[in-house]
């Protein structure tokens, strides 16, 4: 295809109006920057401003964002994952590696067969696809906001159970569950079997 | 001053010039550290960001608006790993930042930054062919740049290495010949003789191409700046520093988007930051041509007291000050320019360069030789 | 059951399958292997349609259930009081969708597995009769399901996981309480039983009742309370309980050896053969990232049916023992391999004729065994072996104990008496004619040469395990156990099977085979292979019963091939 080019008059060929034109731009913008104090009352700047002074502000992390995943704890504080390793079949990038308890394995809960010996997750390998919360039977892994996962070696990048349930804490949709309806549907799975596990051993 | 420190030096002169050239480093080198961070903050400013502003002073909370970067910049160069390629040349390749560098640092010698400081002319080396010898000087920092693209062995480098020596050549021309009315006008030594006795014991034994003479032309008012009588002279003249100091619009030779980072592209630690170091050098040593030829050199039309050469410390420091001040100025310009332009495209730049400059500076030299000749 | 082992019957039916007419073999043989009536669902499995199913299992008998093979057939018309059987307006023979009784719109189902085949008949394998019945029947298993299926270790192999995804629905209408029975009892000591998850196809009842011959398990209880359990007191513990893991359809019995070990899902199934006893069993290797997990059966008609006993079954721990040996020993210290075969080769190359001995084991594949028999006749070595003897049972184990007497035997390693030359190369060690022992995969410390003796030879030893002689060995060179290399074994009876690779050695460890190749060859000059295939293919024309009997290793197939004895 031919352009056809718009033909410059002689001042528009000297360029000097565009620089002078370039010259104003810059200065506006250089001027419109508002150099209020970076620190002071982040919130009436923020919109001026395009970038965000980071560890001070922080960024407001929408619903649904992928960060970290984490273990959650039932609302009776015992370990949702039994275990199952669907999550570290599902694992794109291999970074989940669960240790199966064998026959002899500790439990945390009554009622309970099952609870992983060992759960690691690299997150130097984790890619927060969330394929492990979409796929985990027992909503035991969630990606919760974190987004900031540091360390100074690869070892201390491994989260083992202990720290992934610390991190994941309660988990926060049952919790808030238990506290609005006051029941435990939902919730405790294990303990409403369990009882009628129970009841129904005295029927017999 | 002690009595042997004045001994010292009455039997030792070389001294003294020891001591200015380590004046001179101990003044331009932070320039060029800051000259950086105020590129960095204007840009960042220009684009409605916020740039460094972090590095304060080091171990406390203490953060200056991001003055101390420089010190982080430069740390962080040292620190980082200083890696030669396989396939470079390596004689060239270790030599080529060092000579891209020096030409910069060598024009200062002959840049009358000052008027007297005690007894000494503020002039390294008060050469009298001296815009010969800095043009011969400018000419050489090409080498470092074509030696760097040679050297890397690689195509990007070369490519860059290539573009650089067209380009500097080109606008060397084009710098030259716009330079030669402005001797014209000062190399004349009929203007010498009006000038008062401060200035005649000033310029004893100098020559016509004395950098000081060409100040000492433009002293007397706002008007006699050079700037004003050779405005077309001036004007090729800055674009050229562009060009020579690959300034944009002029920055073919790195162009990122086509040559990764053209000539230093092989390069990393303190080799490419001598790279850098040496580009922001060359915008001072630019600038200072400016202000010399153009701008009145370290004197302001403000009375004797700043158009005389000094007869105290005070003065003296304060005509510095001036000099200073006024390749601040330009070196603004320069930044600012950066932010706003886009790049030319090559043929463009040759285009400007030959069939421009060249003949305008030209035309330019005739026109003035026409005007002197109708005065006389 | 394939089709290829059904043989070629005289007399067929033809019946109608979703539309299609197929011909298909009146009589099939049944658990026993005695002919019977085909079925149903026989028949549709052999024109390649699969009737979902739980209770019936082509090895044992009969129940008909689980009505989990409900399907929709229709029959045609019984002859009227003229003898002709109602026709078509076209003149083709009438057929009638059974329907119930009482009630003509709703379709009434066979079970496919007791039903035996009528001519004529029309089954409909897909119809939305049968899949509605399936549906239904789906529904009915999973009421008292506790849908267990992320703690459950037969997830992934599970019947009522698969159906449940082919012909289940997405929601149980069921709205009461389940009912909750005992979970994890031991009902022997390697079973263990999650009665929730039974869904009383009674397989394992009729396993141990009917194959194994000990009554050992039955339901008790009456209606949803269902449970298969023990005699009171009694304990589960025949040596084939674990065969009742493999046919349980569900998570009901689970091997406590796997119990909660490993996802089946991670596990790669490597072909192999047991090592416990000389009748070679066909087996799965269950292994992920180099660690093994379990056995499982592997069915061949021709050796173990579907079926193995519990004790080969758990035999497999040594595998990945801590104390392998996995670095290579000599005078020198340990040197590499190549160094270590030159230095081996030399000294064999210079030995005087007749004064090397070989101990060999009958564990050993064939192919080891052929070359170190080709070795031994180089050097003119007397060769032997060691007997190994246990107790036969009824059904699978055998009283020889290795894996590979016979392959020992054909190709010449040892006599029909296993054993039987060891006390003689201990007299020539004794006497001081031989000079070098070439001792595989035996403790021959325990044979009758003991260590003052083996203090006198150079000791060449290949071994998986440490033990007496390895510790005495000059030369020691790490090998692989049989999950770790590729070869073939004969049993008791003469069938030659091949088992392939699982696992990496340990170490330094390299199959006996590769070593043993790069021996003869430095000694010999045996040439003309490199890899396990060609030594076996040129074995097979070395050894004449192999010989006779045409081996070729892809002749071989999974199931292998019987050689004349």
């Amino acid at each position: 295809m031919k352009v056809k080019r718009a033909k410059l008059s002689w001042l528009e060929r000297l360029y000097i109006p565009s620089i002078l034109n370039g010259f104003k731009v810059t200065m506006r913008h250089f001027f419109s920057w508002k150099r209020s104090e970076v620190y002071a009352d982040k919130q009436s700047n923020f919109a001026a401003k395009t970038t965000m002074q980071y560890p001070e502000e922080k960024w407001p992390v929408p619903t649904g964002y992928r960060g970290a995943p984490y273990l959650v704890k039932d609302v009776d504080n015992s370990t949702k994952c039994v275990s199952c390793q669907l999550c570290e079949f599902v694992c794109p990038p291999k970074a989940i590696r669960i240790t199966p308890p064998g026959r002899d394995g500790d439990v945390d809960r009554e009622g309970a067969e099952k609870m992983p010996e060992a759960f690691d997750i690299n997150m130097l390998r984790c890619i927060y696809c969330g394929f492990c919360q979409e796929v985990c039977p027992e909503e035991a892994i969630f990606l919760l906001k974190d987004y900031v996962i540091t360390g100074e070696n690869r070892e201390e990048l491994i989260y083992d159970k202990e720290k992934l349930l610390s991190l994941g804490g309660l988990d926060q949709r049952a919790y808030n569950h238990h506290v609005q309806e006051g029941v435990d549907e939902g919730i405790k799975k294990w303990e409403k079997k369990t009882q009628d596990a129970k009841n129904q051993a005295e029927f017999h | 001053m002690p009595e042997f420190i004045t001994e010292l030096l009455t039997n030792h002169p070389w001294l003294i010039v020891a001591i200015k050239v380590l004046g001179v480093f101990a003044v331009v080198m932070p320039m060029v550290a800051y000259s950086v961070v105020a590129e960095r903050r204007i840009s960042a400013f220009i684009q409605d960001r916020v740039g460094p502003n972090r590095v304060g002073i080091p171990f406390t909370n203490i953060k200056l608006l991001g003055l101390g970067q420089p010190l982080a910049d430069g740390l962080k160069s040292f620190l980082k790993e200083d890696f030669t390629p396989g396939h470079v040349k390596r004689i060239y390749y270790w030599m080529a930042p060092a000579v891209s560098m020096t030409p910069s640092f060598i024009v200062f010698a002959v840049i009358p930054f000052g008027s007297m400081l005690g007894m000494q002319k503020m002039v390294i080396a008060d050469l009298n062919v001296g815009i010969l010898f800095t043009f011969g000087i400018v000419s050489l920092g090409v080498y470092g740049i074509v030696l760097a693209g040679y050297s890397a062995n690689s195509k990007y480098p070369f490519l860059g290495g290539i573009r650089s020596s067209a380009q500097m050549i080109s606008y060397e021309i084009a710098m030259g010949m716009s330079v030669v009315p402005v001797f014209m006008l000062a190399a004349d030594p009929a203007w010498r003789d009006g000038l008062t006795s401060d200035w005649k014991a000033y310029l004893e034994g100098t020559g016509l191409l004395n950098l000081s003479s060409v100040v000492a032309y433009q002293s007397d008012s706002l008007f006699s700046w050079l700037i004003f009588k050779q405005p077309i002279a001036f004007w090729i003249f800055l674009i050229s520093i562009f060009a020579e100091t690959n300034r944009l619009p002029f920055d073919l030779p790195e162009s990122e988007t086509e040559l990764v980072s053209g000539y230093n592209t092989e390069y990393s630690s303190m080799r490419f930051a001598l790279f850098f170091m040496g580009e922001y050098a060359a915008m001072i040593a630019g600038s200072a041509l400016m202000v010399v030829l153009f701008c009145g050199g370290w004197t302001l039309p403000f009375g004797e007291y700043f158009n005389t050469p000094a007869q105290g410390l005070v003065q003296g420091i304060i005509h510095i000050l001036v000099f200073i001040g006024k390749i601040a100025v330009f070196l603004g310009l320069m930044i600012w320019v950066r932010w706003m332009l886009p790049r030319f495209r090559y043929d463009q730049l040759m285009n400007i360069g030959w069939k421009r400059f060249l003949p305008v500076s030209l035309a330019n030299i005739i026109l003035t030789a026409i005007v002197l000749w109708a005065a006389a | 059951m394939a089709a290829k082992d059904i043989k070629p019957a005289v007399e067929t039916v033809t019946v109608k399958v979703d539309g299609r007419p197929v011909e298909v073999p009146r009589m099939t043989p049944n658990w026993e292997g005695k002919p019977e009536p085909t079925t149903v669902l026989q028949a549709c499995k052999q024109v390649g349609i699969e009737i979902p199913h739980y209770c019936y299992h082509p090895k044992l008998p009969v129940s008909g259930n689980c009505r989990m093979c409900l399907v929709h057939v229709a029959m045609p018309g019984r002859p009227g009081p003229d003898g002709k059987a109602p026709m078509n307006d076209d003149g083709s023979p009438k057929v009638f969708p059974m329907q119930l009784p009482y009630e003509p719109q709703t379709p009434r189902g066979v079970i496919g597995c007791a039903t035996p085949l009528v001519p004529g008949m029309e089954i409909y394998a897909s119809s939305p009769e049968t899949k509605e019945m399936r549906e239904a029947i789906m529904e009915s298993l999973l009421i008292n399901h506790p849908l267990d299926c992320s703690i459950c270790d037969q997830a992934g192999e599970c019947k009522l996981q698969e159906y449940s995804y082919d012909h289940g629905q997405a929601k149980s209408e069921f709205e009461e309480f389940k009912v909750h029975k005992p979970k994890a009892v031991n009902l022997g000591p390697r079973i263990t039983l999650d009665a929730e998850r039974c869904i009383l196809c009674t397989r394992c009842i009729r396993f141990t009742k009917d194959i194994v011959g000990d009554d050992a398990l039955g339901i008790v209880n009456r209606g949803s309370y269902n449970t298969i359990s023990t005699y009171p007191g009694e304990s589960f513990n025949n040596n084939y309980t674990l065969n009742t893991v493999d046919i349980c359809p569900v998570g009901a019995l689970t091997s406590n050896d796997f119990r909660f070990q490993m996802r089946v899902w991670f596990l790669k199934e490597t072909k192999s053969i047991c090592t416990d006893c000389g009748s070679g069993c066909n087996v799965l290797i269950g292994s992920r990232e180099n660690k093994m997990y379990r056995y499982e059966p592997r069915q061949n008609d021709a050796v173990n049916g579907h079926w193995m006993c519990d004790s080969g079954r758990l035999n497999y721990k040594w595998i990945g023992r801590e104390d392998r040996l996995n670095t290579i020993k000599s005078p020198k210290g340990a040197i590499p391999w190549p160094m270590v075969l030159k230095e081996i080769s030399e000294h064999l190359g210079s030995v005087e004729r007749g004064s090397v001995a070989i101990v060999a084991s009958a564990r050993q594949t064939n192919e080891e065994l052929y070359l170190l028999n080709h070795l031994a006749k180089h050097l003119g070595a007397t060769t032997d072996s060691v007997p190994r003897r246990g107790k036969a049972d009824h059904l699978m184990i055998v009283e020889d104990r290795n894996t590979n007497t016979t392959g020992a035997q054909l190709t010449g390693i040892t006599t029909k008496r296993v054993g039987s030359k060891l006390s003689s190369i201990a007299k020539s060690i004794r006497d001081g004619k031989v000079k070098t022992l070439i001792v595989f995969g035996e403790d021959v410390t325990k044979y009758g040469i003991d260590s003052n003796l083996l203090n006198n030879v150079t000791l060449i030893v290949s071994d998986i395990l440490p033990n007496e002689t390895t510790k005495l060995a000059d030369y020691l060179l790490p090998g692989c156990a049989h999950a770790e290399k590729r070869g073939t074994f004969t049993n008791v009876k003469g069938r030659v099977q091949k088992f392939m690779k699982a696992l990496e050695p340990p170490g330094d460890a390299l199959p006996e085979w590769e070593v043993l190749h790069e021996l003869v060859h430095n000694v010999t000059g045996l040439d003309g292979f490199k890899s396990i295939e060609g030594l076996f293919n040129h074995m097979a024309g070395e050894v004449k019963s192999f010989k006779e009997a045409e081996l070729t290793w892809a002749g071989l197939g999974d199931l292998g091939a019987d050689v004349k004895l």
